[in-house]
C-alpha cells in the first residue's frame, strides 16, 4: 500500500463513483395480490400508511388485484425498509429491491 | 339491534362497535389459539403469512428478519391485547379499532392460509358438506366484520 497521498486518491476515486450510483438508485417497495386481504382494507391501508387520497389509493389496490402487484412507494433503502415493516405490519404482502 | 348499525361512526367520535356475545366469545377464541399456536409451534406454515419476507435475496432478508421480526411479532400482541381489552365494550376510539383491523386481518390470513382460500373462494357459496364448512363460515365472519369495520373506521377518519 503506498504511503504517498496522490496515487492512493486516483485509486479510490472510482469505487466511489460506483458506490455513489449504487446507493443513489432508489428503492421500490411493491404491494403484492393476495387472496385474503380485502380490497377496502388495502385500499385503507395505503391511504392511512402513505396519506393517498382515496383515489390515488383505490388505484393503487386495483392494480395490485388486476396486475398482481403495484410499486406504492420508493426511495433509500432504509425508507424502503421502514414501509415495507409498516406494511407487513398491517399483513400486506410487500417485498423491496433497487430500481 | 341490526347488523347496518352496530358496526358505525359514532355521533361523538370514534365507533360504535357492538359484539353479541356468541360473536365475542368467538374471536377471543380464535385470538388464543392464534397466541397459543405462535407460542408453540412458530414455525408452522399457517403462521408464514405474518411474518413474510422483504428481500428476494436471502441473505439480506435474514438479516431483516432478525432485525424485524421480535418487532412485528411485538406489534401483533399488541393488537391482540387491544382486541382482548375492548371485545366488551360498545365503543372504540379509531386507533383500538385500527388495532382490530389489524388482529382481525392476522385472524384471516392464518385461517385463509390453513384453508387455502384462493380468489373466487366464496364467488359460489360454499358446500355445507365440505369439511371445511364451520372454518369457512368463520372466515367469511371474519371477513364480513372487517368490511364493515374499515367502513367505519375510513368514515370516522375522513379518509
Amino acid at each position: 500500500m503506498s504511503t504517498t497521498l496522490a496515487p492512493a486518491e486516483v485509486e479510490v476515486e472510482q469505487p466511489q463513483q460506483e458506490e455513489s450510483r449504487e446507493i443513489d438508485r432508489p428503492w421500490i417497495v411493491i404491494v403484492w395480490n393476495d387472496p385474503i386481504n380485502l380490497m377496502s382494507y388495502v385500499t385503507f391501508v395505503f391511504q392511512k400508511l402513505f396519506g393517498y387520497s382515496r383515489e390515488k389509493a383505490t388505484e393503487l389496490m386495483l392494480q395490485v388485484h388486476n396486475e398482481g402487484k403495484a410499486v406504492v412507494s420508493t426511495g433509500t433503502r432504509e425508507k424502503a425498509e421502514y414501509d415495507v415493516a409498516r406494511l407487513h405490519a398491517h399483513g400486506l404482502w410487500a417485498t423491496m429491491r433497487q430500481d | 339491534m341490526d347488523d347496518q348499525h352496530r358496526i358505525e361512526p359514532a355521533p361523538d367520535g370514534g365507533i360504535r362497535f357492538f359484539l353479541p356475545p356468541a360473536e365475542r366469545e368467538l374471536l377471543l377464541q380464535l385470538r388464543a389459539e392464534l397466541l397459543s399456536l405462535l407460542e408453540s409451534a412458530p414455525d408452522d406454515p399457517s403462521l408464514e403469512r405474518l411474518f413474510p419476507p422483504a428481500y428476494d435475496d436471502r441473505k439480506r432478508d435474514s438479516e431483516y428478519q432478525r432485525l424485524m421480526r421480535d418487532d412485528l411479532e411485538t406489534g401483533l400482541r399488541e393488537t391482540f391485547d387491544v382486541m382482548e381489552a375492548t371485545a366488551g365494550r360498545e365503543q372504540l376510539s379509531v386507533p383500538e379499532a385500527e388495532a382490530w383491523l389489524r388482529a382481525l386481518t392476522d385472524l384471516r390470513l392464518v385461517l385463509g392460509t390453513r384453508l387455502e382460500v384462493r380468489e373466487g373462494t366464496f364467488a359460489e357459496g360454499f358446500d355445507l358438506n365440505d369439511p371445511r364448512a364451520p372454518e369457512l363460515a368463520v372466515y367469511g365472519y371474519l371477513s364480513w366484520l372487517q368490511e364493515m369495520l374499515v367502513g367505519a373506521v375510513s368514515e370516522a377518519s375522513g379518509l
